[in-house]
C-alpha cells in the first residue's frame, strides 16, 4: 500500500513537472522582414529575444520590421565592420564561446571560454576585443562565491590575455578577490576603461592592455562605456535601495571628472552603448532596448521591443 | 532457499542487516539531497544572471545563515527530545525545505523575499539533521552503528552526486529555464518528505520519564567522554578548510579550465560514497575513534599534497584523500557520540555536537577567507 502511494506520487509529480517544463513559453511575436543581417552603416544590431539570434533594424527608424540572422548569441557587439558574438557553449557544463564574425556574420575565429556569457565589446576599429564571463564552478561546495573572468584579445598581434586578473592596479594591493569586468577601449587600441571590484567596493579603472597595468579613477562605478569622442564614460553607479538592480546610469566627463545622472531611473544592469555623442542605448530585461540622452535631460524611449545587447554598425 | 538461509546467518562483525528505518532515512536523504544540490549548483547563476543580483550581495547573504542554523539546530534537537518526537521535527525540516523550492519561484526579483526563502531553507536543514541522526542511532544495533551511518551517508551522497548533474542537464536541454529546475527540485523534495512520512518510524520505546530541559541538554557536556568528543570535533573542525577552498587551491595549482572545477566535488563525492560503508564497518571493528582520527590524517595528507605535488597525482591524490576524510569522519563521529548520550537526550546531544562543529568550521572559513582575500597566493 505504502509502495503504491509512492509510485502514484512519482507518476503524479513526474507528469506535473514534465507538463510544466513543456508548457510553451509565452510566444513572442515580432515583425520580421526577409533579408541578410549585415554589419553595415546605419543599422542597429541586437540579439532578438524571440529567437536568440542576431538581428538588425535601420537606425533611422527602429520601429521597422527586423531582419533576423541564423547566428545565436547571448551577447553581441559590432564595430568597424566586425562582430563579436558571445554564445553559450554547447555542453551541459556552463561555458562560453567567443565567435568573431565578418560583415556578413561569417565566422572568422572562435575562442572557447570558461564561464557563462556576460559582456562583449570591440574597439571602434574592431581590432581589440574583450569579453567577460561569470564563473561559478566552486559555488558547488560554497554557495556565494562568484567571480568574473575578463579577456582581452588583440586581433592584429593575436596576443590573448584569457584573464586580466593579473593586471597591476596602482595604489591597490594585489589580492585574490580582485575581479575585473566590462572593458571599453579607447581609439588608440591600447588604453581601456573597466570595472575593478575588490574588498566589497567597485572602481572605474583606466588600463593599458600592453603594459598590463591600470590606475583607479573613481570609486563606485561599473560597466563603463566610452563615448565615440573619447571624452566621456557612461557607467552604472550603485545607489541605495532594495531590489535586484540597485543601479543608476551616470555619465562622467573625463576632463572635469564631473558626473551627471541620466534621466533613466530604472536600474540598468548592462554595459550601455553610445548611438552617437549625445545618446546612449541599453537593454532592460523583458522590456527591450531603450535610449536616453547622455546629458541627463529628456526621457528614455523604447527603440526595439523583445531585444537586448544593442550596438551600432557605423563603419 | 539458499539466499534465505544465507540471510539467516547471525549478524557478526558489522555484516548484519541494516535496519529498515535506516534505509528509509537513507532514501529520504538521497531524494532531499538531489533536490537541494540541484538548487545549490545553479543558484548563483540564477541570482546573478537570471535576476541581476550583484555577486557581492549574494555572498553576504550566505554568511549570515550559518549563525541562524546553529540556533535552530539546538532548539530543534531540544524540541524533539522534550516531546520525544524526532520524526515530527525532522519532517518539519524536510517539509520547510521542500516548500522553499516553490518559494524560490515565488520570490521573483525581490532581494528581501529571496533572503527569507533561503533562510527558510537553511532553517529546514538545521532542524532535520540532528533528529535524523538520532533516529539512526536509536534504530541500529550499537555494535553496527558505524556501518549503519556508512549506509545512510552513502545513500545521501548518491543524491549529492546526482543533483548537480541533473540540474546542469536540465539547463542544457532547456536553456535559462531556472524555473523548471526549481519545479523538478520541489518534486524530489516532496517525494523525500512522502517517504519519510510513510516509511520512517519514530522510536517509541518507553523511556524513563525524566524532565528534558535545555539545562539537561547542556548538562551532557559534564560527561567527560562526550565533552572530549565535542572538544576534539570542534578543534579539528576549526583546522578543516572549507571544501570550496580545497577546490580553489586545486584549480589554481593545476591550472585546469575553470569550467571543470564544477566536476571536482564529484570526485570527492564518488570516493565518499564508495568508501562510506566499508569504512563504517571497519570503524565498528577496530574502533570508531581511530577511524575518525585517521580521516583527519587523510585530510592532512591532502593538504601536504596541495603544498608539494603537482599534475595528475595531485588531482587524484587530493580527491581520494578528501573523499576518504568524509567517509572516515562524517557518519563515524555520530556513531562515536551516539552511544554516549542517554536515549531521551539523544537528539539534543547530537545537535549540540553538530552545532559546535558547524560553528568551528564557519569560524575557520571566515578566517581563511579573510586570509585568502587579503593575500595574493
Amino acid at each position: 500500500m505504502r509502495i503504491l502511494i509512492v509510485v502514484a506520487a512519482v507518476i503524479a509529480l513526474g507528469a506535473g513537472a514534465t507538463a510544466y517544463a513543456l508548457r510553451a513559453p509565452q510566444e513572442v511575436s515580432v515583425a520580421t522582414e526577409a533579408g541578410p543581417v549585415e554589419l553595415t552603416s546605419g543599422r542597429l544590431v541586437f540579439v532578438d529575444e524571440a529567437s536568440g539570434k542576431v538581428a538588425s533594424v535601420p537606425l533611422s527608424d527602429t520601429s521597422r520590421p527586423r531582419r533576423v540572422s541564423s547566428l545565436s548569441c547571448k551577447r553581441f557587439y559590432t564595430a568597424g565592420g566586425q562582430g563579436l558574438c558571445l554564445a553559450d557553449a554547447s555542453g551541459p557544463l556552463p561555458g562560453s564561446t567567443a565567435v568573431f564574425v565578418d560583415r556578413g556574420l561569417g565566422e572568422r575565429r572562435r575562442v572557447e571560454v570558461a564561464g557563462v556569457p556576460n559582456r562583449a565589446k570591440l574597439s571602434a576599429d574592431g581590432r581589440m576585443a574583450s569579453w567577460t564571463t561569470f564563473v561559478t564552478g566552486d559555488s558547488y561546495a560554497q554557495a556565494g562565491t562568484f567571480s568574473t573572468r575578463t579577456a582581452i584579445f588583440d586581433q592584429q598581434t593575436e596576443v590573448y590575455a584569457s584573464n586580466i586578473e593579473g593586471t597591476a592596479v596602482a595604489g591597490v594591493k594585489t589580492v585574490n578577490d580582485m575581479n575585473f569586468w566590462g572593458v571599453t577601449f579607447a581609439s588608440d587600441d591600447r588604453t581601456y576603461y573597466a570595472t575593478l571590484s575588490t574588498a566589497g567596493k567597485t572602481y572605474l579603472i583606466q588600463g593599458d592592455a600592453v603594459d598590463e597595468s591600470a590606475k583607479p579613477l573613481r570609486e563606485n562605478a561599473e560597466c563603463p562605456s566610452l563615448s565615440p569622442d573619447g571624452k566621456r564614460v557612461a557607467f552604472k553607479k550603485r545607489v541605495p535601495g532594495d531590489g535586484a538592480r540597485p543601479w543608476r546610469q551616470h555619465v562622467l566627463d573625463l576632463t572635469t571628472m564631473v558626473e551627471t545622472p541620466l534621466a533613466e531611473t530604472r536600474g540598468i544592469d548592462d554595459q550601455v552603448v553610445w548611438l552617437d555623442n549625445d545618446t546612449i542605448a541599453y537593454g532592460l530585461p523583458g522590456e527591450g532596448i531603450w535610449a536616453v540622452q547622455a546629458n541627463g535631460e529628456g526621457a528614455p524611449r523604447q527603440l526595439v521591443p523583445h531585444a537586448s545587447s544593442p550596438s551600432v554598425a557605423l563603419g | 532457499m539458499y539466499i534465505a538461509t544465507a540471510r539467516q546467518a547471525p549478524a557478526s562483525g558489522g555484516t548484519g542487516r541494516i535496519a529498515g528505518n535506516v534505509l528509509a532515512l537513507g532514501a529520504v536523504s538521497l531524494l532531499t539531497d538531489v533536490s537541494s544540490e540541484m538548487v545549490t549548483a545553479i543558484l548563483p547563476l540564477y541570482l546573478v544572471l537570471g535576476l541581476g543580483f550583484s555577486p557581492l550581495q549574494f555572498g553576504v547573504l550566505d554568511g549570515i545563515y550559518t549563525g541562524v542554523t546553529a540556533l535552530v539546530r539546538v532548539a530543534g534537537g531540544h524540541a524533539a527530545d522534550r516531546w520525544q518526537r524526532r520524526k515530527f521535527v525532522a519532517g518539519l525540516g524536510y517539509g520547510i525545505s521542500a516548500l522553499g523550492k516553490l518559494g524560490l519561484l515565488a520570490a521573483g526579483t525581490s532581494a528581501t523575499a529571496m533572503g527569507l526563502v533561503l533562510a527558510g531553507d537553511r532553517t529546514g536543514k538545521g532542524l532535520r539533521t540532528a533528529p535524523r541522526d538520532a533516529l539512526i542511532t536509536l534504530s541500529s544495533e550499537p555494535s553496527a552503528l558505524g556501518r549503519a551511518f556508512g549506509v545512510h551517508r552513502a545513500m545521501d551522497t548518491v543524491g549529492a552526486f546526482l543533483g548537480p548533474l541533473l540540474a546542469f542537464c536540465l539547463l542544457w536541454t532547456l536553456p535559462a529555464r531556472y524555473d523548471v529546475v526549481f519545479v523538478v527540485s520541489f518534486c524530489f523534495a516532496a517525494l523525500g518528505f512522502l517517504v519519510l512520512v510513510l516509511f520512517v518510524r519514530d522510536h517509541r520505546d518507553v523511556l524513563p520519564r525524566v524532565a528534558v530541559s535545555l539545562k539537561s541538554a547542556f548538562g551532557l557536556l559534564r560527561s567527560r567522554p562526550f565533552r572530549r568528543v565535542c572538544l576534539v570535533a570542534c578543534g579539528l573542525g576549526f583546522l578543516t578548510l572549507g571544501d570550496g577552498f580545497i577546490y580553489l587551491l586545486l584549480q589554481k595549482k593545476l591550472d585546469v579550465e575553470l569550467a571543470y572545477i564544477a566536476l571536482l566535488p564529484l570526485g570527492t563525492a564518488g570516493v565518499y560514497l564508495l568508501a562510506a560503508v566499508p569504512l563504517g564497518s571497519l570503524a565498528d571493528r577496530v574502533g570508531r575513534w581511530k577511524i575518525f582520527l585517521a580521516g583527519h590524517v587523510a585530510l592532512l595528507g591532502a593538504y601536504v599534497l596541495l603544498a608539494g605535488v603537482s599534475g595528475i597525482s595531485l588531482l587524484v591524490g587530493v580527491l581520494v584523500l578528501h573523499g576518504l576524510f568524509y567517509a572516515c569522519t562524517d557518519g563515524v563521529l555520530m556513531a562515536v557520540a551516539g552511544p554516549m548520550i542517554p536515549d531521551e537526550l539523544r537528539t539534543s546531544g547530537l545537535a549540540l555536537l553538530q552545532t559546535g562543529q558547524v560553528l568551528a568550521r564557519a569560524a575557520s572559513s571566515v578566517l581563511f577567507g579573510a586570509l585568502w582575500t587579503w593575500f595574493a597566493w
